[in-house]
């Protein structure tokens, strides 16, 4: 199917390149930040990063599968925080704390 | 499809079960609407299901996905009775724990029979999920709380991962069902870059779920953190629908780009069953034993797929189910010990006197888990080793060989301590009580598992 003019004025690579240094900036974040609410905002971010991909290499497929897909990873993403958010208050209410330092109970 | 369906239903009818009075009524539900369950596995197997050809671009079943869906509802009819000490606490809410069990369990059979990577990645949150909820469901503590922040964190950074590997795929073959992937790969002349960067980042994604070394370091928190019951959930039913899924994409996807996907594999196999089995010794704990025995039965199931022969899909369905059967009959008998002392391995001191009978399952349990002819993880081992022999990996089986000698003697430490020390003088008071209940599933697991150790073929004829 024929690529509308319009989406092709911004090259698909430019898409790429943007979607991958968002997730790096995720995954650094993930790595590094020691706050589980921003650990929990940067894994957020990884996977926007990747709906972003999915609608970018959809709309220059002219295929319709990969938005489906973003709506599937939306749905998914917000019962993944629901839950994610529960732990963290539940684990806020023992501890006073939401450092990810702080949990050393569990060690060899 | 049956029994996806069935699990469905019948999770949301146990959250509704929650309002009853008598909670007994609870586990004996979960266990029917799990047997129900099997019974759809058969009827879609014989094709007599209505659902049994629907929506085949999502889901299908064939030998295979029978197999694994099998495994996993038997473990899961193992497991639900071990729950009884926990979900008779004061503050525990049964209903709830059974209907994400259910739910966690249709996530499991969507792994096991997906035909599109949408499937694929729905089913694996279904249980990821639950298996959160699960690990930190005792909620005053503070080891289950931490095990269950930790797991959170990694499992969905994994999940973004295993997505951005997705992403690439589809942008370099443009679609997500497994057959036009492998239609992609068998007939574009030069393939994207982006394929093999894709499948490369998939295949981290998914490894990290299985806890495969060098992304294991979250598993014995978790393992040790969550309550027993979940643990026994994990490193069973989480382990084989992740073997399942990933030996199904691996197979219908990318079997032509086998030169390109067993180096990474084999890599990370032996990294698997040195640090596996190696950290395994240095433990005090069983339970954290247990868990770090569960990422080197990891490594030897990966070392099944990294062959990909013949015979590595017969391997990797035994191995798992003689892994299983034993890691339940193990975490059985751990659950019993820790309501009377810890789950140390002193604790075991002395229960050969104390229980005679928990300490016999025990011994038939650590004896297939260590790979001891008679019992099926021998069998299973063998499958193993024999289709990677066949495959002239010789490097990677004496590696292997070599560290189930070393899990000899973390196993075997259990039995010296059952049948060769004295009890500890404070424990000796706490008489160790065995239910009904514990007592058939313990039975029946290790019944099992020396059966399918003298009589493999009884179970190799099915599939």
């Amino acid at each position: 199917m024929e690529v509308p003019d319009v989406i092709k004025t911004i090259p698909l690579n430019w898409y790429i390149f943007f979607a991958t240094f968002l997730f790096c900036i995720g995954v650094v974040g993930v790595l590094i930040r020691r706050n589980a609410l921003i650990v929990l905002m940067c894994v957020e971010l990884m996977l926007n990063a990747v709906n972003l991909l999915f609608t970018s290499f959809s709309a220059y497929r002219s295929d319709p599968q990969g938005q489906i897909f973003v709506f599937f990873i939306m749905v998914v993403a917000a019962a993944e925080v629901s839950v994610g958010l529960a732990i963290i208050v539940m684990l806020y209410r023992n501890l006073k704390s939401v450092d990810v330092g702080i949990l050393n109970k569990l060690k060899w | 499809m049956l029994p996806i369906i069935v699990l469905s239903i019948s999770g949301i009818v146990t959250l509704f079960l929650g309002f009853l009075k008598s909670r007994w009524i609870l586990m004996p539900l979960t266990l029917l609407f799990i047997l129900a369950a099997i019974v759809g596995v058969l009827l879609d197997k014989n094709g007599i299901s209505p659902y049994a050809g629907a929506f085949p671009t999502m889901l299908s079943t064939d030998n295979v996905s029978i197999a694994f869906s099998g495994i996993i509802l038997l473990a899961a009819l193992f497991i639900v009775p071990l729950s009884r000490y926990y979900a008779n606490q004061e503050n525990a809410q049964p209903a709830e724990y059974y209907a994400i069990l259910l739910f966690s369990l249709v996530g499991a059979l969507m792994m096991t029979s997906y035909e599109n990577l949408i499937m694929l990645f729905v089913g694996l949150e279904i249980l990821s999920i639950s298996m959160y909820i699960l690990t930190g469901s005792d909620k005053d503590n503070l080891r289950s709380g931490e095990a269950a922040l930790k797991y959170f964190l990694m499992g969905s950074f994994a999940t973004g991962i295993l997505l951005f590997g997705v992403a690439l795929v589809y942008g370099a073959t443009g679609g997500f069902d497994l057959h036009m992937i492998a239609n992609y790969v068998r007939n574009s002349g030069n393939i994207s870059p982006m394929l093999y960067l894709g499948l490369s980042i998939m295949l981290i994604g998914i490894l990290f779920k299985l806890s495969i070394a060098p992304f294991h370091f979250w598993t014995p928190d978790v393992y040790d953190g969550a309550p027993s019951v979940f643990t026994a959930f994990m490193s069973t039913i989480v382990k084989t629908a992740g073997f399942a899924a990933l030996y199904k994409i691996l197979s219908v996807s990318f079997s032509d780009l086998y030169g390109f996907w067993w180096v990474c594999l084999a890599i990370t196999t032996i990294a698997t069953l040195i640090i596996g089995n190696i950290t395994a010794v240095y433990q005090t704990s069983f339970k954290r034993m247990l868990a770090y025995s569960s990422i080197s039965h990891a490594g030897y199931l990966l070392m099944a797929v990294t062959t990909f022969n013949a015979y590595s899909q017969k391997a990797i369905i035994f191995y798992s189910l003689a892994y299983a059967l034993s890691t339940i009959t193990a975490f059985g008998v751990l659950i019993i010990v820790e309501q009377t002392a810890n789950d140390k391995y002193e604790a075991f001191n002395g229960l050969g006197k104390r229980a005679p009978l928990l300490a016999f399952v025990n011994t038939v349990a650590m004896c297939s888990l260590a790979g001891m002819p008679l019992t099926a993880g021998f069998i299973g081992k063998f499958f193993v080793f024999t289709s990677a022999a066949d495959n002239d990996m010789v490097w990677i089986m004496i590696i292997a060989i070599l560290m189930s000698a070393v899990g000899f003697y973390y196993y075997f430490r259990v039995i010296i301590a059952m049948y060769m020390r004295p009890a500890i003088e404070s424990d000796v008071d706490n008489e160790v009580v065995v239910p009904g209940i514990y007592r058939t599933v313990l039975m029946l697991a290790t019944l099992l598992t020396i059966l399918f150790g003298l009589a493999p073929d009884l179970l190799t004829a099915l599939f």
